[in-house]
């Protein structure tokens, strides 16, 4: 990392400081893309991996955007790097999304918010809210008036749909233009929002060539509910309940994710009883969402019985959840601190049961399944993800993992009581349809071995240390890495000493997978579309938060 | 659930009952109960998930809860073929319109079911500037099941509501409504069952309004 | 075995008693129509409920179990609702051909009612080619297919359609030829023919090994002209939402989805007939005790009873199998099952010979 410092050093208009492994860097938005060439390209330590793109806005100092940056070769070192603008009416920054295939979405998402427009960014429409939306939500001065905005009772046109608007440079003037997203010729077929195998409400407006797709453009924001707006008025245990609702799939790993991320704010030491049940309940969910991807994927692909399976051995770890926690799917178990309450008398042996069954019934479902010659027809040799382009969008979890990328979190930065027990990471090197399927299935065994060793070995002593009955985050900025289901889940919050967060962020891990959708489907065949969609596995509240 | 134990609104039975005292033609009323045994018993739900309460939908339709027990399986893609829409989840702005035109497309008898707090009153998003306040501000719901997500059994207690709701319905006195205002609305009468305006209200005013 | 012959011959005579020969004829026609409607619908009902039970065993569940003893009822009520449901009266169709694509679908499927023989002497229409008749009638329906997904105006039926269409027509080619080596076999393409020829012993063990490989080949290109199980590809669920009849409702729809459970059964009966004795008992040469007692059993149970073992085989394939896609499903009909059928029957003519 000295190498790097060295090297970001010579740039005498960029600020650095250091804490811990996060290395911040502050420069002028005029050196932006310069700065982010330099260690998108450094050699020995390229940062290839965009995590996020965080839109702030800094009050009287304008609006600015924070780049994580990170290296795959030492994934646990990040830099952020930060650049404002004054300028509140007409923001403008420059693009970086030909250094970071991820970046297009994450531009459109800040620009959604913030209103921030970037230069050479080809596509400028807004992400999640119509494109008749007035203002921009996330700013403090948004006016959340209802009348201003009505709830609509008719569909966006299609013509502002497929209208890009764009800004590029030209003579120094930054000039806007605007062009067509398909052509008159083009057949173009909806893939939602209400479409059975969009696992929610997806829009995908697929530009077909007989059965070929050949164009794909994703819509979101059919569920957005603005929660990052939302924590900003809200108590940090008030948050929790909305993390749980993000990716409702990994609920609780997401909550552990905010815990954890508020518990290294305050300091605080959390039990290691405490620990050990969090990290037992994640891999619990973890189990549960693979098995409804697995059912899921199954199900696009027309075999309903092997997804009524899944279902099936997922309600034994919903039993499991409802006789400690009371809830279902929501468990709203982690606490700041803890956990909620103590583990139930039966729970070590009723996991010790699931995990017995669980064996037999994955032998059982490689039999049904993954052995069907249809199914490896239909999933070998389809949908290639090559470890740059996974890099590059940004594909974490399962998806980028069975393209032999090592991204995991747990590995790079344990967490909870990942540091006591022995795991693998599960790599697949050949980025298949077939390997982000397969790997969803191994990571479930690998699972199983993690809760093994922790489940006898749960430590005597309190569940939950103790807090203040009014939390309140010391002033800084604080991030924290977890691994969900589908990938890394980050969650960035900036504390102004208050009891709400000044500014909370979530990294989505199922937006880069919609962006990885859109390299790999190119192409493919309809029903091809249709099961990489289903391989990489996407929650799509998750993406549109 | 036998199906006498199942009386937390067989007011709406009671309704039917009263119904036929007041005399209804033996053979249409006859036909009527045919028609909607056929109605009730099977509900074809639309496959409509916006959210978390859609995985619950899921779970209802897996192994352990089974609705096709009640014959409800048969979920339909189309709108065009389905009698229910479930909405299963959050419903923000920009889903608003296009869940309102999914409701246009399918035939009638159409039913709505707001499944969880959010589909009811905008639920834990209530906060927030992209939310909708609850499905009935963009289409009309039959029956409403709380819970953050709902559990199956909850789902299931709600559908077996929604089927009594529909034994109510009078197909040859189309379009009247089942009765859902009890009171006169101009006097405020609670006491009227009929339904309909007085002729001569309680304070002597005539029917048209008070002046 | 009892001849319903004895039966048909006796309401004949007795119309004819009293009526002359042209209105006997007029009234026969209606009758046989009755009744044909009437075991059409009786047959859907009882089919779909049938998959839904056997769905449901597939997948641990239980299956319809409230309306009714059993659930038994469950397709009465989906009837009477459907009947009732409204029809949605689209703009931007083609009227006429909208309309008209559900009912050239029923009427291919009714028509091949007609020739199937059900039990002894319970056969409308004896052609002396009854063979090429059924394949032509049931290969009909592909045209009200093709026009509904055409006549809907939309992007998803049209899809539906044409894979329909290249799905039919594909198949249809090695049922034929499955059905073709039969024909050799037996030398005739007279049902009744065809079925008095397997007194002795079926064709599937008669026939030898070309015999089965045409069982094998005609259930798979059967089953997929049904457009069920792993060749779902028009109506594909998570591809096309609905397929084909996406923008049908109703009753329009409720033709599509009785269609779809009589086309399996048709499948089923013709490959009874064909391969397995249609309605003729189990018999083992020598066996002769074992002969007589089969003789016994009605023969409508027979034929019925062959035919849900058939229509079993294929729930069993709908629920255990992934979809295939487009260019799997051609080249599994033009690179694997077509060649075989074809050497199939020469082996078949060889073995005449």
């Amino acid at each position: 990392m000295n190498i790097v410092k060295q090297k970001l050093a010579a740039f005498s208009f960029a600020t650095i400081e250091e804490k811990g492994k996060t290395i911040t860097v502050t420069v002028p938005k005029e050196n932006l893309y310069e700065t982010a060439k330099m260690l998108r390209d450094m050699e020995g330590t390229p940062f290839d991996f965009l995590i996020d793109i965080i839109g702030m806005d800094y009050g009287d100092e304008g609006l600015g955007v924070i780049y994580n940056l990170c290296c795959t070769h030492f994934p646990a070192y990040l830099i952020a790097l930060k650049t404002s603008t004054p300028d509140r009416e007409n923001p403008m920054l420059y693009s970086v999304h030909d250094l970071w295939r991820s970046a297009g979405l994450y531009e459109r998402e800040v620009h959604d918010f913030f209103g921030i427009k970037f230069i050479n960014n080809p596509d400028m429409r807004r992400l999640f809210l119509r494109s008749d939306w007035k203002g921009y939500p996330l700013r403090k001065d948004y006016d959340a008036d209802p009348a201003i905005n009505p709830v609509p009772l008719e569909n966006e046109l299609i013509e502002n749909m497929e209208t890009v608007p764009s800004i590029t440079l030209k003579m120094g003037q930054p000039v806007e233009s605007t062009r067509k997203l398909f052509g008159e010729e083009e057949y173009i077929v909806n893939f939602g929002p209400q479409h059975p195998a969009m696992h929610g409400v997806l829009h995908l407006r697929a530009s077909l060539d007989g059965e070929i797709v050949k164009k794909i453009d994703p819509n979101f924001g059919y569920i957005h509910r603005g929660i990052e707006k939302m924590s900003e008025a809200y108590t940090y245990p008030q948050i929790l309940h909305l993390a749980d609702r993000l990716d409702y799939l990994s609920g609780t790993i997401n909550r552990h994710a905010i815990c954890l991320c508020c518990e290294k704010a305050l300091e605080l030491e959390v039990p290691m009883r405490a620990h050990y049940i969090r990290t037992i309940f994640d891999e619990l969910t973890r189990i549960a969402s693979h098995l409804l991807g697995w059912g899921c994927t199954a199900m696009d692909m027309g075999s309903i019985t092997a997804f009524v399976y899944g279902m099936r051995d997922r309600e034994k770890i919903m039993d499991i959840f409802e006789e400690t926690a009371g809830g279902r799917l929501m468990v709203n178990y982690n606490v700041i601190g803890g956990v909620a309450q103590d583990i139930h008398p039966n729970f070590q042996n009723r996991v010790k049961e699931f995990i017995k069954y669980m064996r037999k019934m994955l032998k059982e479902h490689h039999i049904l399944f993954t052995g069907n010659p249809i199914m490896r027809d239909r999933m070998d040799g389809v949908g290639y993800l090559s470890k740059e382009a996974a890099i590059s969008v940004g594909a974490t979890g399962p998806s980028g993992r069975a393209s032999g990328w090592s991204c995991d979190a747990r590995k790079i930065e344990p967490y909870a009581a990942y540091r006591q027990v022995e795991f693998k990471e599960m790599l697949r090197q050949d980025g298949l349809t077939f390997d982000r399927y397969v790997i969803r299935l191994d990571e479930i065994e690998e699972s199983l071995k993690i809760i093994e060793q922790l489940i006898d070995n749960i430590p005597d002593g309190p569940y939950a240390a103790k807090t203040k009955a009014i939390i309140r985050l010391p002033e800084g900025e604080f991030f924290q890495r977890v691994e969900n289901a589908r990938g890394e889940f980050d969650v960035y919050i900036n504390s102004k000493g208050d009891k709400s967060p000044y500014r909370i962020k979530f990294r989505s891990p199922c937006m880069t997978l919609v962006n990885a959708l859109q390299e790999t489907a190119i192409e493919s065949k309809v029903a091809d579309l249709i099961m990489i969609g289903a391989s990489l596995d996407y929650v799509i509240p998750c993406i549109d938060r | 659930m036998k199906y006498e134990d199942f009386k937390e609104n067989e007011y709406l039975e009671e309704y039917v009952d009263e119904l036929r005292r007041n005399g209804v033609n033996i053979f249409v009323g006859k036909l009527d109960d045919l028609i909607n045994w056929g109605r009730s018993n099977s509900v074809w739900p639309l496959t409509f998930a916006t959210s978390c309460c859609g995985i619950e939908f899921m779970c209802l339709g897996a192994a352990r809860y089974d609705f096709a027990r009640f014959g409800w399986e048969v979920t339909r893609n189309s709108p065009r073929q389905a009698d229910v829409v479930f909405v299963c989840g959050t419903i923000v702005h920009k889903m608003a319109p296009v869940l309102k035109r999914l409701y246009d497309q399918m035939a009638e008898p159409k039913y709505v079911m707001a499944f969880g707090s959010c589909a009811i009153s905008g639920g834990p998003f209530k906060s927030s500037y992209h939310t909708v306040m609850g499905v009935d501000q963009v289409i009309p719901v039959d029956v409403y099941i709380p819970g953050c997500p709902p559990r199956p059994d909850a789902m299931i207690y709600g559908m077996m509501q929604l089927a009594r709701k529909i034994k109510v319905q009078e197909f040859f006195k189309l379009p009247k409504q089942p009765l859902v205002v009890r009171h006169c609305e101009e006097c405020n009468d609670e006491a009227n069952q009929s339904g309909l305006l007085h002729s001569v209200h309680n304070d002597g005013t005539e029917k048209g309004g008070k002046q | 075995m009892f001849d319903f012959a004895i039966v048909t011959s006796w309401i004949d005579q007795f119309l004819r008693s009293f009526l002359s020969a042209g209105w006997t004829l007029f009234v026969e026609f209606v009758l046989i129509g009755l009744v044909i409607l009437a075991l059409y619908a009786v047959l859907a009902l009882l089919l779909i409920y049938v998959e839904r039970k056997v769905c449901a065993f597939f997948q641990c569940r239980i299956g319809p179990n409230r309306v009714g003893p059993w659930g038994v009822l469950q397709s009465v009520a989906d009837m009477v609702k459907i009947l009732l449901k409204e029809l949605i009266n689209i703009k931007r169709v083609d009227p006429f051909l909208f309309k008209a694509a559900m009912f050239l679908v029923i009427i291919a499927s009714i028509c091949t009612f007609g020739a199937l023989p059900f039990a002894r002497g319970l056969q409308t229409i004896d052609f002396n080619i009854g063979v090429f008749y059924l394949l032509a009638v049931s290969s009909l329906g592909v045209v009200g297919i093709l026009l509904a997904g055409w006549s809907s105006n939309n992007k998803y039926t049209m899809i539906g359609a044409m894979r329909s269409g290249a799905q039919l027509i594909s198949y249809e080619l090695s049922a034929g030829l499955s059905l073709m080596a039969i024909v050799v076999l037996s030398g005739s393409m007279q049902l009744s023919e065809i079925v008095n020829q397997q007194a002795e012993m079926w064709f599937i063990f008669k026939g030898h090994i070309p015999a089965f490989i045409a069982f094998v080949i005609y259930l798979i290109a059967g089953h997929a002209e049904t457009n069920r199980g792993p060749f779902d590809l028009p109506e594909a669920e998570s591809e096309l939402t609905a397929g084909y009849h996406t923008e049908y409702s109703g009753i329009q729809f409720g033709f599509f989805y009785l269609a779809e459970y009589l086309n399996m059964f048709i499948v089923a009966a013709i490959a009874t007939t064909m391969f397995l004795g249609g309605w003729m008992p189990l018999h083992i040469p020598g066996w002769e005790g074992f002969n007589q007692v089969m003789d016994f059993i009605p023969s409508v149970i027979w034929f019925f009873g062959k035919a849900f073992l058939c229509v079993f085989l294929a729930l069993w394939v709908r629920w255990s199998f992934p979809r295939l896609r487009i260019d799997q499903l051609l080249n599994l009909e033009w690179k694997v099952l077509m060649p075989i059928s074809l050497i199939n029957i020469l082996l078949m003519a060889l073995l005449v010979l």
